[in-house]
């Protein structure tokens, strides 16, 4: 528990950092948008619809539109500043629709009797305007603020550290008093600026405006605690991190590396397992968890990410945008090949065990349809349901089963795939699309149909490495020897999943049954 | 001091100001008379260029307001609205200072002229106030205050009183006229009614529909109204001076 809290407020701290910065971005641009446009109804109109489009993109999708975008553009597409632009996109609404809104309804006898007085333009704006309409543009801001924090849990699939890495890994592996730390910890930031804008905001309706510094100083020590001192006094009592951050940078060998791990179970107990491998050989580690699919390998490419667990099946369709279905070891033969000559990356070749797409049934249906394989689904799926996750109905490997075994389920509904495995168990569908690695199959007693006609492609796990490290000795001989087989994963992902045993513990179970490297 | 020469605005096709043609001495009082819509605050926003003309000319002191920058213009001319348009988020001393302020005054010139124009309209302890906690009447003083902060030889007055209940207006109307003098001030007040512009005047201007229909001193207006219009109105204002006697 206390591992737990402790953990928190660096997350914490890297989180206000990002959303206050972008609610600065965010202010910085609409304000004098709002300002410029506020005298011309059909602009401000235009300027306020587009921001409205904006709003009604879903946070996750527009954070992970930002990667394609930034990349396309040369800017860095990984880490703080995807999230930043997102971020900033989603202040822009309610500062630039309070502002026009605030300084519309400023007494139009006020304008008119400043500018009878000779005022210029520019400062019946500074000395009349926009006095009269602060309180409201105050609340614009303050709106803006909780919705940047609230958005900003949302960063961690692109690569940034924030409080939605707690929520990301406690949803996925059911570590619900993670998820819980993680909300409240985002809750009470949210809260708190909330308070303190809210304030700040009254001060500037009340009569005592010069009051108004004292939210304002409220604000900048609440930041420079969280920010400044909160993470600091943690890690001053933690030797181990000192060490880490502290650890020289040789140019020759690789003393230090960033693992990358996706948003899955099995991501984090492997991310895991090759820490305490690398650590073995001296080598210390830090892991960049719950990254987007997307992401990872762009991060991997780009440095930011020296050392991760991938698929071929999803380098195979997803990185190299291969359509065809070849055998299994000419599928890994050819990845390794295309990696080093494109990207410099190298594939430590298979990991010993697949995580493939299955379809698994409930027990019950399995026996009352007699089902064991794929096959048997041609009759059968028409009186059954399927739960899918997200992509899975729009992949080809979906495609494929449908064409290959003529299977027509009569009803599929798309769940997240971390309630997906109950669903089934609890009987609202009777089959769903799992990972054939994943441990929750044995412990919600689902049976896997065997896919006799091989129409699922393969999904072999393999090591990948970045550029940086590809070709240090030490790294590879700590990681290259690795093999686990699928019963042992499955455990593994068991022991989180179903027993609630930490990731780094489930990693050590692990390395304790596998064969240990030989390395100089 | 103040000539309007054949002025004439156009909103829309129609005519809010007509080819009206005023010339104001130094030192006169005149009262722009008319009903809603008749065109009288158009023609005296001319003055301070918050209206720019269609065409004509309106100069002061024999310049054309249009070779003026047009900010240095307003801060010589005092206005007066209806909605005295105080500024609700500073007290009234800020606020009597603002033209001042932005003329770049001392902080010394500065305070010493709002005490004094605050003593001048009787708000002499108020400085400390805010608009919403003053009546009505002293907002409006207020508004007359900061309108004469910065010395104006000229002062335009929209409809100043017309917001406020009949024995305040008078009051007002009283002061209006003691400022005037003892400031030698030329004013423009715009007004709708005929008391109040009997009462104050020099001259009195009766625009109708957008025309200037007679400009005269209040005695000649009586004794030899230029139209039927004209006519009409003072009658009616005689009509009810009667009423009230009869009583």
């Amino acid at each position: 528990m206390t591992e737990l809290l402790r953990g928190i407020p660096p997350l914490l701290a890297a989180h206000l950092e990002l959303a206050l910065v972008a609610l600065i971005l965010g202010a910085a641009i609409s304000l004098p948008v709002a300002i410029l446009v506020s005298r011309r109804p059909h602009l401000a109109e235009i300027a306020i619809a587009a921001t409205s489009i904006v709003q009604t993109v879903p946070g996750l999708a527009l954070l992970a539109l930002m990667v394609p975008i930034l990349s396309s553009i040369g800017a860095p597409p990984f880490g703080f500043w995807p999230a930043l632009v997102a971020l900033a996109l989603y202040a822009l609404l309610p500062i630039l629709r309070n502002t026009v809104t605030g300084l519309r309804g400023v007494d139009a006898a006020a304008v008119e009797a400043a500018t009878g007085m000779g005022m210029s333009p520019w400062q019946v704006m500074r000395l009349v305007q926009l006095p009269l309409a602060a309180p409201v543009i105050a609340a614009g801001v303050r709106t803006a603020a909780v919705w940047t924090v609230g958005a900003a849990t949302l960063a961690t699939p692109v690569g940034q550290a924030c409080l939605g890495n707690y929520i990301f890994t406690g949803l996925q592996t059911r570590n619900f008093a993670m998820l819980l730390a993680g909300v409240m910890a985002s809750a009470a930031l949210a809260l708190t600026l909330d308070a303190i804008l809210a304030a700040f905001e009254a001060a500037l309706a009340s009569r005592h405006r010069g009051r108004a510094w004292i939210p304002v100083a409220a604000l900048v020590v609440f930041v420079a605690v969280v920010v400044g001192v909160l993470p600091r006094a943690i890690t001053a009592g933690d030797p181990i991190a000192v060490q880490a951050s502290a650890a020289p940078v040789e140019r020759d060998a690789v003393t230090h590396v960033r693992i990358g791990a996706k948003t899955f179970t099995e991501q984090y107990v492997l991310a895991e397992l090759i820490r305490a491998r690398l650590a073995a050989s001296g080598i210390t580690a830090e892991l960049a968890q719950s990254l987007g699919s997307n992401v990872i390998f762009d991060a991997l490419v780009r440095g930011n990410v020296d050392v991760y667990v991938d698929y071929t099946g999803t380098l195979w369709t997803n990185v190299m945008h291969r359509a065809t279905n070849p055998p299994r070891w000419q599928v890994l033969a050819e990845i390794e090949g295309w990696l080093a000559h494109e990207h410099g990356v190298r594939s430590l070749g298979s990991l010993g065990f697949e995580n493939t797409y299955a379809i698994a049934v409930r027990r019950q249906a399995a026996e009352q349809y007699g089902l064991s394989s794929l096959a048997d689904l041609a009759h059968a799926s028409q009186h059954m349901s399927l739960g899918a996750d997200y992509e899975f109905l729009g992949r080809a490997e979906w495609a494929a089963v449908q064409r290959v075994y003529g299977v027509q389920f009569a009803r599929s509904t798309t769940f997240d795939p971390a309630l997906l495995y109950d669903a089934a168990s609890r009987g609202e569908v009777d089959a769903i699309s799992a990972f054939s690695s994943d441990g929750r199959i044995a412990a919600n007693d689902l049976v896997v149909l065997a896919d006799p006609r091989g129409a699922l492609p393969p999904y072999d796990a393999t090591i990948l490495l970045g550029a940086r490290v590809a070709n240090d000795a030490r790294v590879v001989c700590a990681l290259a020897p690795l093999h686990v087989s699928v019963e042992l994963m499955r455990q593994a992902n068991a022991m989180v999943d179903r027993d609630k045993v930490s990731a780094s513990d489930a990693a050590a179970w692990l390395l304790a049954r596998i064969d240990a490297p030989r390395c100089p | 001091m103040i000539e309007l020469e054949g002025v004439s605005k156009r909103y829309g096709g129609v005519y809010a100001v007509k080819n009206v043609s005023i010339s104001i001495a130094k030192g006169q009082f005149v009262a722009v008379l008319g009903e809603s819509g008749s065109g009288k605050t158009t023609l005296v926003k001319m003055i301070n260029r918050l209206v720019e003309p269609d065409a004509g000319v309106v100069r002061i002191a024999g310049k054309d307001v249009r070779d003026e920058d047009v900010v240095a213009l307003r801060r010589r001319i005092g206005y007066v609205i209806q909605h005295m348009g105080l500024l609700p988020h500073l007290t009234v001393m800020e606020n009597v200072a603002t033209v001042p302020r932005l003329l770049g005054w001392t902080e010394a010139a500065i305070r010493a002229r709002v005490a004094e124009l605050l003593a001048l309209v009787g708000l002499a302890n108020f400085g400390d106030r805010f608009p919403d906690q003053l009546s009505g009447g002293q907002r409006q003083r207020v508004g007359v205050a900061r309108a004469l902060a910065a010395k104006p030889e000229i002062l335009i007055l929209d409809e100043p009183l017309g917001a406020l209940d009949p024995v305040t207006r008078l009051d007002l109307q009283r002061e209006l006229k003691r400022i005037h003098k003892e400031l030698g001030l030329t004013s423009v007040m715009v007004t709708h009614d005929m008391v109040e512009a009997f009462t104050l005047a020099d001259r009195i201007a009766v625009m109708y529909r957008g025309e200037l229909r007679q400009l005269a001193s209040p005695h000649d207006l009586i004794a030899t109204p230029s139209d039927d219009y004209v006519a009409k109105l003072v009658g009616l204002a005689l009509q009810q001076a009667e009423v009230m006697r009869a009583l």
